[in-house]
């Protein structure tokens, strides 16, 4: 039999709604609940943590993440997920995250939530500031060596391949050598 | 990885050693099951702990943390005294019959370290090989004489006996007879084994080495480049094999283009010192074209705003010799050297080896950025444990971000795979991807120096940025596919270019095609390409890594139109090694790659001529065979048992040396500052008398970072706990259950005690050792808090979790070759909360 995973899912809907642990098997039983993804649009992801690479469906109605489910096309998982993939769902909806930038001015007891332009913006101020006052042309055999020495950068493995490129020819554009991050440790 | 998840199916034996795939890769396990059920695979499970892993395993063999090499070299003695390797691969495809310098010296005649130390590091003039006038590398091909590689390798684990290896291990002797016996079955053409590894191996003094003993062992039975087969390098974090492919590591530009240092002032001087050079006539010696490789990466950081030259002047350069890497970087921020920092979706006061230093170190900036999905113990470290705010000058900018569900883009698994992903809703509030973050505050910082002024300027005003316009909203919205584009590779300029597998065959390229294969790529110009190995990746056919396709032409589990693999879509690197030299599959019913009279077909092949060019598979290393002999790490060409730093024995029982001499030890005078403190180290410390390891658990990641706030999660794993055996307790009086102090020289954490028999005391040479083990998710910024009230804008999150971060106890030492720190062993005490 050649079952399609939404056909799948229907059948063994109705399979467990008639398959009596208690419930009365008449025949309004067997209409199951209405999926919880019905009218959702998906798209596929990849889950965050480890480094399998399990396929992810995401179900979001009307911009909201309604469900996340394994991916059965990936020839990978097939559809498995392990806690962590099968929890990102509250990754994305969760009254935790964080929403706004927060700002700690310099010995300041309590955070404070800022714009972000003003974050960004104070945040390039530093930057220059730092680079301006360590910068190296020379080192101390009198080889050229280009580099800002009074600023550092740790990460990240958690940011797409793309952004990795960019980050790494931004701060090398900065002049950094104190660039590290997950893979070192 | 050399192959991927789903080459486990096409395994023989599985070894489980240095890692825990049942709980922290736990999808791939489906992939060990399958060799279980389909192929009657046998699975060994090597840790000092029984694991998950353990459980499945058909055998299952107890070890002291840090002696892997020692009971992996016992391996190489029992597979060459029973005569077990895979002669031909060996002889073919291996350095095995190299003639080496009989000036060599090695541990087992000098005292336990290789001639030429000086200090803690090698002078290698004995590691090299005889060469002929002609510069060809002298070879016995009967493997018998006594200076080839072969008979050397024979030598040196000679002293490796079981007896000494168990008493070493505490492994028993029939288990390590039993695991020898079964691994080294796999030397038969038609068997494959292979060996799964994480962070169990990487974090050691000896980490790189013990890999490179795995490898031996990988290459004396030929299970290199086979299905089924290879070294898997299992990563702990979706992209860290993508991360690092991209450089964001201080010893390497993207594609593992070594970074320069300040001696080699010019692009041409760079270029040679980095282009590996062989007189082996048929060695195709692939990194020759290193030249097209900087040049290209050059061009796409600077595109054709200045000349190559130019551009490689404006570049950073590391002081020769010097290292910037993780514990050096923070013992500088400890010592006041950095006044910014930037943790970008990290949390190194979590994550950091010794991270009260870590911590220490955060509050000697003037400023820090932190962005993250939530609010974090880096972030809030002002406001942690033992911190007085008003006492801490750092100005923190905590930004949010978007999730991997928020935004597009791609990641590469650990089999190389590259795989994209789509945006499934917005972000939190403002919120923004990362790159997005990034775009604003490189035209942000250009601004100012465009403004006004500042040294160097050229070098950041300069570079290319073309990822995508300010939209409405007021920001720029960054373009991750123009971003792909640009690091596949495009041309500069209008060029014809002979095809690179095909002479006399031109194909005429425009400005801005993309560069097809990283073989098209230049050395003059008139390239650009952001990474080189993922060359191919985003080319004329569209993004690869989008590809969905399901079929499996191959049989075997390579499904090469599900996304891309970086190199080239090949999906097990080293294939050519799985045909004889006639172009034969070592084992027809388990091919990888197959010459149909014309063409290889199967995966995309790897370093092999047409059948019977004698060329040898290896062609990323420049004599174009694998390195049984490899004198190009720091540490020594075969690898050698030493104990951890922190480490219950009073010496070595394999030589008078007791530590790997090449570490970097950070209580040396000058080094390290007042918080590097060890135990254990010249003799047994009786206040620290147990290991520990560090570890996972299935339902968290990493530091907790995202996992601590997901609340499904921290019902399943709430707290800090710390496993130990029956006897230990009851030694110290410890029930299960029981409330906690694990203590090192660095600091102390609370945690739960597991009173479980999946630790068992080891016997080591006579003596009893106990071995503790503890997870490492944790931290205090999701604890309950009775006693601090919670500002207004602290995050409280809907589940508490227990405990602090076990780095508050690891040390800091390094690896020698990589300075991972050594964090799988380490000594603690263990005493009941009073």
């Amino acid at each position: 039999m050649d079952v399609s995973r939404r056909g799948f899912l229907k059948i063994s809907g109705a399979v467990l709604a008639t398959s009596g642990i208690g419930i009365s098997l008449k025949p309004v039983s067997a209409h199951a609940q209405p999926l919880k993804i019905k009218y959702t649009k998906e798209t596929t992801t990849v889950c965050p943590y480890c480094s399998v690479g399990c396929s992810i469906i995401v179900s979001t109605r009307e911009g909201k993440v309604i469900n996340t489910e394994g991916d059965p096309d990936s020839p990978i998982n097939k559809g498995s997920l392990c806690s962590k993939g099968g929890s990102i769902y509250q990754m994305s909806v969760n009254e935790n995250r964080l929403g706004k930038p927060l700002y700690r001015a310099p010995n300041a007891t309590e955070w404070k939530e800022v714009e972000l332009e003003w974050a960004l913006e104070k945040i390039a101020e530093n930057i220059k500031k730092s680079r301006d006052a360590s910068f190296k042309s020379k080192n101390d055999k009198g080889e050229t060596v280009n580099r800002t020495e009074g600023i550092a950068s740790v990460g990240s493995a958690a940011m797409d391949l793309e952004e990795c490129y960019t980050y790494q020819k931004f701060l090398r554009g900065l002049g950094l050598v104190y660039i590290e991050h997950q893979a070192r440790i | 990885m050399t192959n991927h998840w789903i080459d486990f199916k096409n395994a023989d034996v599985i070894l489980i050693m240095g890692s825990n795939p049942a709980s922290n890769h736990p999808v791939s396990f489906k992939w060990v099951q399958e060799a279980m059920d389909k192929r009657g695979a046998k699975v060994i499970c090597v840790d000092p702990r029984f694991t998950q892993s353990a459980a499945k395993a058909h055998v299952y063999a107890p070890m002291r943390s840090g002696t892997d090499i020692a009971i992996l070299g016992g391996m190489i003695k029992y597979i060459i005294d029973n005569n077990l390797y895979f002669a031909e691969y060996v002889k073919n495809y291996t350095n095995a019959s190299y003639l080496v310098n009989p000036a060599l010296k090695m541990p087992g005649d000098n005292n336990g370290v290789y001639s030429g130390l000086e200090g803690s590091k090698y002078n290698k003039d004995t590691w090299a090989y005889q060469t002929g006038g002609d510069g060809v590398i002298k070879k016995d091909p009967s493997l018998q004489d006594p200076n080839c590689v072969l008979q050397l390798l024979k030598k040196h684990y000679s002293r490796y006996t079981i007896d000494i290896v168990s008493r070493i291990s505490g492994t028993p002797k029939d288990k390590l007879e039993e695991i020898y016996k079964i691994y080294a079955s796999t030397g038969k053409p038609d068997k494959a084994g292979v060996e799964l590894y994480a962070m169990g191996w990487t974090q050691h003094t000896v980490g790189t080495q013990m890999i490179r003993t795995m490898c031996i062992i990988q290459l004396l039975l030929g299970n290199m480049g086979i299905a089924g087969g290879g070294v898997a390098a299992m990563r702990g974090e979706s992209n860290v094999q993508g991360s690092t492919d991209h450089g964001l590591l201080f010893h390497i530009w993207p594609g593992y283009i070594g970074a320069p240092t300040a001696s080699l002032k010019t692009l041409k001087e760079f270029n040679e010192k980095r282009i590996p050079t062989t007189k082996e006539k048929n060695s195709l010696n692939w990194l020759k074209n290193f030249p097209k490789y900087s040049a290209s990466f050059l061009r796409s950081m600077y595109g054709t705003n200045a000349t190559l030259e130019e551009a490689y002047a404006m570049m950073p350069k590391l002081d020769d010799g010097a290292n910037y890497s993780w514990l050096v970087l923070f013992d500088q921020m400890y010592k006041g050297k950095f006044t910014g920092f930037f943790a970008w979706g990290m949390n190194p006061a979590c994550s950091g080896a010794n991270a009260n230093k870590v911590r220490q170190a955060l509050g000697k900036l003037d400023w820090m950025v932190n962005v993250n999905l939530f609010d974090n113990e880096t972030g809030s470290f002002w406001r942690g444990p033992g911190m007085d705010p008003t006492k801490i000058k750092t100005e923190v900018f905590l930004l949010p971000c978007a999730s991997s569900i928020e935004k597009e883009g791609s990641l590469a698994n650990s089999g190389r795979l590259m795989q994209w992903r789509y945006k499934a809703v917005n972000p939190p509030g403002v919120a923004l991807p990362d790159g997005d973050i990034m775009s604003e505050l490189f035209f942000k910082v250009r601004g100012l120096y465009e403004k006004q002024g500042g040294p160097h300027k050229e070098a950041l005003t300069k570079l290319t940025w073309p990822y995508g316009k300010k939209t409405l909203d007021g920001h720029y919205h960054y373009d991750p596919h123009s971003v792909a584009k640009e690091i596949n590779g495009f041309f500069l300029a209008d060029k014809k270019v002979e095809n690179p597998t095909k002479k006399g065959d031109f194909k005429e390229f425009k400005k801005g095609d993309p560069v097809p294969t990283f073989a098209w790529l230049q050395d003059d110009g008139s390239t650009s390409s952001g990474c080189w190995v993922y060359c191919g990746s985003y080319a004329d056919k569209g993004n690869m890594a989008a590809r969905r396709g399901t079929k499996d032409a191959s049989g075997i589990g390579l499904f090469s139109e599900w996304a891309w693999t970086w190199p080239v879509n090949r999906r097990i690197i080293y294939n050519g090694a799985s045909v004889d030299l006639n172009g034969k599959p070592w084992d027809p019913k388990r091919p990888v790659i197959t010459w149909n009279g014309e063409k290889w077909v199967g995966d995309v092949p790897d370093g092999v001529g047409d059948p019977g060019s004698g060329r040898p598979p290896f062609i990323m290393k420049p004599d174009g065979v694998a390195s049984l002999f490899g004198p190009g790490l720091v540490d020594g060409p075969f690898p050698e048992h030493y104990e951890p730093l922190e480490c219950p024995v009073e010496k070595n029982l394999m030589s008078p040396q007791k530590h790997n001499p090449a570490i970097r030890r950070f209580d040396k005078p000058g080094v390290g500052s007042d918080l590097d403190v060890y135990s254990g180290v010249t003799g047994c410390d009786p206040r620290f008398p147990f290991i520990c390891s560090t570890y996972r658990v299935s339902e968290h990641w990493q530091t907790g970072v995202l996992t601590r706030w997901c609340p499904w999660l921290v019902e399943m794993q709430p707290g800090m706990f710390v496993e130990m055996s029956v006897e230990l307790a009851k030694e110290r009086g410890i029930k299960n259950g029981e409330k906690v102090i694990v203590k090192s020289p660095r600091g102390e954490v609370e945690a739960t005690a597991i009173v479980t028999p999946r630790f068992k005391p080891f016997n080591i040479d006579g003596n009893i050792i106990h071995e503790v083990g503890i997870p490492w998710h944790y931290g205090w910024i999701t604890q309950a808090r009775p006693k601090k009230k919670y500002g207004k804008l602290d995050k409280k999150p809907q589940v508490f979790t227990y405990g602090d971060s076990a780095n508050l106890l690891t040390p800091t030492i390094g690896d020698a070759n990589t300075m991972i720190p050594e964090s799988k062993a380490f000594m603690v005490n263990v005493v009941k909360r009073g």
